[in-house]
């Protein structure tokens, strides 16, 4: 991998819609982690959508082609071969576009036509990488250099990792995951606790670090996704995890709301925190509270950062 | 056949064995194809009849992958209870696999309202897929 390093260093940065809103902490965090680290991001150029769920049920074509116009811009205009995209669904669109555009002629021919009308440059298959703002800490930096930049660390904050589903699932549009080695894995994921490891974190045994949070359906079937998301609270909390560290904004979103749903609905409190990976990653680097935006999560973690000597 | 009511009610019930909960995860699975008018396998996959109802249910229905990882960590902690059952760690293990055998009851449950549940996330498919086809 550390050949490749180079590569990883300086990538375009697609934030997507959700780090402009309620994931605005995870955006601030990931570019003071950038910082920090002597990596570059330089944002995509009038980014749009990447079609979210929404388009994909509207016309997943549709959704091809606004994720394709985001990769059209990184790579034709920006001539970047990396575009770095922190959110689960935008990473996982634009993984779903190029496995498409690589697979499916019908969506090559709607991605030319609207491309044409657009006026610019049709996405080609194979020109730039999608990765996960996970790749990209391990790809540029790798676990061996992270150690050398830690200060001060997560001290033994027990930490369950939580990536959701959009991160591995469907397998097949991840063709790079389960290649053994230091591959990421689709079955049990290991990046995020790899690189919270080394920032000193007590990773636990987490059994629900990919299972379904009820997420997409948060808004029509409620009551399923709070029990779903109770009951990974519930198992984080069994596991002896104080923290859950997410790496996507609707995950993270959809666990702190629940987590309140459910004490409502439910009468079940739980008292884990949720943090986003690079917020503590960047408290681990020496990084202030307020320069990883951790007094705009919900789920407030301050006391027991303090406790801990982390923040 | 029970209702899948009464799965849930004996999910709820303390010191379950790691067998019962395993058939409960079957039980939870035979109800969602049951459900879709097929008759669930009789068969083992990987030496676990879980695995080959889990296949069942998402044969066309990548969907149903979203609970694959749920039904593996299932299997995971039962064979480690039942491998080393003196193990330190037996009763962390019953009830981490208790609230793994919840979570595949909850799902089956979301499913079983909506079925499209995990078709454009976990199959990365539109729901109007299956009304286009």
């Amino acid at each position: 991998m550390s050949e490749n390093k180079e590569k990883y260093k300086n990538v375009a940065y697609y934030p997507g819609c959700a780090l402009e809103g309620t994931g605005h902490a995870y955006n601030k965090s990931t570019k003071a982690i950038g910082k920090a680290l002597d990596l570059g991001l330089e944002e995509v150029k009038n980014w749009n959508c990447c079609g979210a769920m929404e388009v994909k049920n509207v016309d997943p074509k549709l959704q091809t082609y606004l994720s394709s116009r985001v990769m059209s811009i990184a790579s034709n205009e920006m001539k970047h071969d990396v575009v770095m995209a922190p959110c689960n669904g935008c990473y996982h669109n634009l993984k779903k576009a190029e496995y498409d555009l690589e697979n499916d002629a019908a969506s090559v021919e709607v991605v030319e036509q609207i491309s044409k009308k657009a006026g610019h440059e049709t996405y080609k298959a194979g020109s730039i990488e999608t990765i996960h703002a996970l790749d990209w800490i391990k790809k540029a930096v790798g676990e061996e250099e992270l150690e050398k930049k830690i200060k001060g660390g997560l001290k033994g904050l027990k930490v369950a990792n939580y990536y959701g589903c959009m991160y591995t699932r469907p397998r097949n549009i991840f063709p790079e995951k389960d290649q053994g080695g230091d591959s990421e894995s689709t079955d049990k994921p290991h990046y995020m606790d790899d690189l919270l490891a080394v920032a000193g974190a007590d990773n636990v045994d987490f059994p629900l670090k990919t299972a379904c949070c009820g997420g997409a359906h948060t808004l029509s079937d409620s009551d399923t996704s709070t029990k779903l998301v109770l009951n990974i609270l519930m198992a984080a909390e069994a596991s002896g995890a104080e923290v859950i560290a997410t790496e996507c904004p609707t995950c993270h979103s959809g666990l702190e709301m629940h987590q309140i749903r459910a004490e409502k609905m439910f009468g079940k409190k739980t008292n884990v925190k949720i943090v986003y990976f690079t917020q503590l990653l960047g408290m681990a680097l020496g990084l202030s509270k307020r320069k990883v935006g951790l007094q705009e999560n919900i789920s407030d973690s301050y006391a027991l950062m303090k406790e801990k000597g982390i923040a | 056949m029970r209702t899948f009511l009464d799965i849930g009610k004996e999910l709820e019930a303390d010191a379950l064995s790691p067998s019962t909960m395993l058939a409960l995860g079957e039980e939870t699975l035979e109800c969602w194809i049951t459900a879709n008018d097929q008759v669930p396998t009789d068969k083992e996959k990987e030496g676990f009849r879980l695995i080959a109802l889990h296949r069942q249910g998402a044969k066309g229905d990548p969907s149903f992958n979203a609970c694959r990882e749920t039904c593996r960590e299932l299997i995971y902690h039962y064979n480690l209870i039942t491998l080393d059952p003196e193990h330190d760690q037996t009763l962390q293990r019953l009830n981490m696999m208790k609230l793994v055998a919840s979570h595949l009851y909850y799902f089956i449950a979301g499913k079983i309202e909506k079925s499209d549940f995990g078709e454009f996330c976990c199959s990365s498919r539109s729901v109007r897929a299956k009304l286009d086809s």
